[in-house]
C-alpha cells in the first residue's frame, strides 16, 4: 500500500464537476460535524465554503486551543548547502541556475549554529538541495552532531532517501522529517521536475512513510501553492497527512502550506492561491484534522502571519534566512526562495505574546 | 477533619493535581497554583529549559509544591527511565509520573511498557506515578511492581469528554490497595466531581484549566468541584434509583 493508490482513486473524479454541485446545507453539515470525512474536507475547500470563513475559524480556534493551547512553537531553517543536481523549473537552486554554489565545512556549520543559537531557537530545520555525491549522507550525519551542540531538535528537509538512511541520521540526532510533494498532480509532477532524483514520483511520495518507518518521531508533509490546481492539491495534501496518522499511530504528522514566492529563474506559477483562500485552506486543515500540527514560514508577509495567529497555526519560523551560510553573513549565495516577514527572533517571539500566546523555544529533547 | 491525602508515604492536603502544560504564558502557572491550592504539579521533563531563566517553567513553581516530572516524549520503558533517571540528577526529587505513549493519533498510554518501566524505578526508590489505559489487571500489575498509584485515564488526553471510562475506573478503585488518581479527559469541574464521588482518591486536571480563557478562576472551580466530590464521596451518596422507590416499605407488615 503507498498513499499513491488513494491519490489514483480520484484519477476519473472531477473536482470541477463536484464543487459546482456543493449547496449550503452541505458546507453546513460539514461544517457541524465532529468528525470530517473526506468529502467533508472537500466541501470546506471549495469555493461554496469562504462565506463561512468566520464560522470556521471560530472553530479552528478552538480546536487548536484544545488540543495544543495558546502556544506557538518556533523554530527557524539552516541551509547548509545549494548545490544541486535537479532541474525543477521553479526552484532558485535548480541546476539549470548559475547561481553562486556553496556547501558549509563542519567548522562553519558549527559558527551559524551557534549565530541562530543567540536567538534562543532550540528547534532548527536543516536544508541542503539535492546533490547526494557532494551532500552525502555522512556528511550530514556529522553536521547533525554539531547541530545538536546547539539544538534540542534538528529537523531535516533536504532529498528523500532510504530509509536505513533515515535510520543513520536519526541515530545521529536527527528527530524529525520535512518533506513536500511539492505537486501531487502527476503530470504536472513530471512537467515541473525535468531531470535530476527529484524526477521519481512515487519514491518522493512514500519518503514520508520510509521515515516514519525509520523511527524519526515527526514528520510534515505538504504542496507548494502554485504548481497544481488548488484545491486538489490541498486535498491531497490534507489526506496525506490523515492517511500517515491513520498507518504510523507513533509518528506526529503535520502541514505546511508554502506558496511560490520569486525565485531565482522567473519562475511564473500557473495558479495563484490569495490570501482568503489560504486562510480557508488552514482552516480546513484543522476542522478536518484538529490534532496535526500546521506550520507557517517567513515566506508569508508580517502582518498576515499575525492575523493568522490564532487560527490554527502550532509553529511559526522566525529570522529565517534561506542562503547557505545566511546567519553570519548577508549573502554571497543565492536564496532559495524570498522571505517576505524579515524580523528577528525577538520581535516575533514579542508579537505572539502581545496576543496572550506562549512562546515555545523548546518542546523536544531526546534524553536518551 | 482528618481526611488526608497519602501519596508515596507524603501527607497532602489537595487531591487536585495540576501541570504546567499549553499555558498562553508561563506567567500564569504562580497565580493557577494559588487559586486552585493544588501542591502536586506536572511537567514534562523534555520541554524543561534550563539554559534561560524566561523559559525554564520551574523558576514560576513556588519552593513548597511537590514536582511531579513526567516522561512524556517516551515511547518504550527504557526511554522513560532514562528520562526518570535525568529528572532525579536534576533535583526534581523522586515521584515520577510515567507516560509511554507510541500513538500521536490518540495519544493512549502503552500498558505493557509502563509495567515494565514501573518496576524498574520503584525498585530504584523513585515513587512512581504510571498514567494507564484503564484495565484492572494491569493496574494490579503495576501495584505489584511498586507504584505509588495508579493514573488510569477518563478519556483521551485534551479530548474533555469526562469519564468515559467509568465502569473500569469503578473496578480499579475497588480493587486496588493503592491510591487511584483519575488523569486525562476531565474538561469540567463536574467531570472531577463525580470522578471524586466515584472514590478516586484525587484527580489531574492540565488542560482543561490551562487552556480556559481564565485559567486562575478555572483552577478555582476545580479546587471546589474536587473537595466537592470528595465531600460527597465521604458521606456516602445516596444510591440511583431506576424506578420510584417506595418510602413505606411493602413487605413492612411482616415485621410488626
Amino acid at each position: 500500500m503507498s498513499f499513491l493508490s488513494t491519490i489514483k482513486k480520484y484519477d476519473d473524479f472531477s473536482f470541477e464537476d463536484y464543487a459546482s454541485g456543493i449547496t449550503e446545507e452541505m458546507v453546513l453539515s460539514s461544517l457541524k460535524k465532529e468528525e470530517l470525512t473526506s468529502k467533508d474536507f472537500l466541501n470546506l475547500l471549495s469555493p461554496a465554503a469562504s462565506k463561512h470563513l468566520e464560522a470556521m475559524a471560530k472553530k479552528a480556534n478552538k480546536l487548536t486551543v484544545q488540543h495544543f493551547g495558546r502556544t506557538i512553537g518556533l523554530y527557524a531553517p539552516l541551509y547548509i548547502s545549494n548545490y544541486c543536481t535537479n532541474h525543477c523549473t521553479y526552484c532558485g537552486f535548480s541546476v539549470k541556475n548559475k547561481i553562486t554554489r556553496k556547501q558549509l565545512t563542519l567548522e562553519e556549520i558549527d559558527t551559524e549554529a551557534g549565530q541562530m543559537a543567540k536567538t534562543g531557537l532550540k528547534h532548527i530545520l536543516l536544508l541542503t538541495g539535492e546533490a547526494k555525491g557532494l551532500t552525502e549522507i555522512s556528511y550530514l550525519a556529522d553536521a547533525v552532531r554539531v547541530l545538536k551542540k546547539y539544538f534540542s531538535s534538528i529537523a531535516l528537509e533536504v532529498f528523500p532517501m532510504d530509509e536505513d538512511e533515515y535510520i543513520l541520521l536519526r541515530d545521529a540526532g536527527v528527530d524529525s522529517l520535512t518533506i513536500y510533494q511539492e505537486v501531487y498532480d502527476r503530470d504536472i509532477y513530471s512537467q515541473v521536475h525535468l531531470s535530476g532524483g527529484k524526477a521519481d514520483y512515487h519514491y518522493r511520495l512514500d519518503t514520508p512513510e520510509r521515515g516514519a518507518r525509520a523511527g524519526l518521531r515527526a514528520v510534515n508533509v505538504g504542496t507548494l501553492f502554485g504548481l497544481g490546481e488548488l484545491i486538489s492539491e490541498a486535498f491531497f495534501s490534507g489526506l496525506h497527512a490523515r492517511y500517515l496518522m491513520d498507518k504510523f499511530l507513533e509518528t506526529e504528522i503535520s502541514l505546511s502550506l508554502p506558496r511560490i514566492n520569486p525565485a531565482e529563474g522567473g519562475f511564473k506559477a500557473k495558479y495563484t492561491l490569495g490570501d482568503r483562500e489560504f486562510v480557508q485552506f488552514i482552516l480546513a486543515y484543522r476542522l478536518f484534522l484538529p490534532k496535526a500540527g500546521i506550520n507557517l514560514s517567513t515566506r508569508e508577509k508580517e502582518e498576515f502571519r499575525d492575523n493568522l495567529l490564532k487560527l490554527g497555526i502550532t509553529k511559526f519560523s522566525a529570522g529565517s534566512k534561506t542562503t547557505v551560510g545566511g546567519y553570519n553573513d548577508d549573502g554571497d549565495s543565492t536564496e532559495q526562495f524570498d522571505t517576505s516577514d524579515k524580523r528577528g527572533v525577538d520581535e516575533v517571539a514579542a508579537m505572539i505574546r502581545n496576543q496572550g500566546y506562549q512562546v515555545v523555544y523548546k518542546d523536544w529533547e531526546a534524553m536518551w | 477533619m482528618s481526611d488526608k491525602f497519602i501519596l508515596g508515604g507524603v501527607v497532602f492536603n489537595s487531591r487536585l493535581l495540576t501541570g504546567t502544560g499549553k499555558f498562553a504564558a508561563k506567567s500564569l502557572i504562580p497565580g493557577m497554583i494559588e487559586a486552585s491550592q493544588c501542591e502536586i504539579i506536572t511537567m514534562a521533563l523534555r520541554r524543561v529549559d534550563k539554559t534561560s531563566r524566561d523559559e525554564n517553567v520551574l523558576s514560576y513553581i513556588p519552593k513548597e509544591i511537590t514536582l511531579l516530572p513526567n516522561t512524556s516524549g517516551a515511547r518504550n520503558a527504557e526511554e522513560a527511565v532514562k528520562i526518570a533517571r535525568i529528572a532525579r540528577a536534576a533535583g526534581c526529587g523522586n515521584f515520577i509520573k510515567i507516560e509511554i505513549i507510541t500513538d500521536m493519533k490518540y495519544l493512549m498510554p502503552d500498558n505493557e511498557e509502563t509495567i515494565k518501566a514501573t518496576k524498574i524505578l520503584a525498585d530504584e526508590g523513585f515513587k512512581v506515578l504510571p498514567y494507564m489505559m484503564p484495565d484492572l489487571i494491569a493496574a494490579k500489575k503495576l501495584e505489584a511492581a511498586g507504584a505509588a498509584a495508579v493514573m488510569p485515564l477518563g478519556s483521551p488526553i485534551g479530548s474533555n469528554k469526562g469519564i468515559q471510562t467509568r465502569d473500569i475506573i469503578k473496578l480499579i478503585i475497588e480493587n486496588s490497595d493503592i491510591p487511584i488518581i483519575v488523569d486525562a479527559g476531565i474538561g469540567r469541574p463536574s467531570h472531577a466531581a463525580e470522578a471524586m464521588e466515584m472514590g478516586a482518591d484525587a484527580v489531574l486536571v492540565n488542560s482543561a484549566i490551562a487552556c480556559s480563557s481564565d485559567p486562575v478562576k478555572m483552577a478555582g472551580a476545580f479546587k471546589k468541584a474536587v473537595e466537592a466530590g470528595r465531600e460527597a464521596y465521604l458521606a456516602e451518596l445516596a444510591e440511583v434509583h431506576d424506578t420510584a422507590y417506595a418510602s413505606s416499605p411493602f413487605t413492612g407488615f411482616l415485621e410488626a
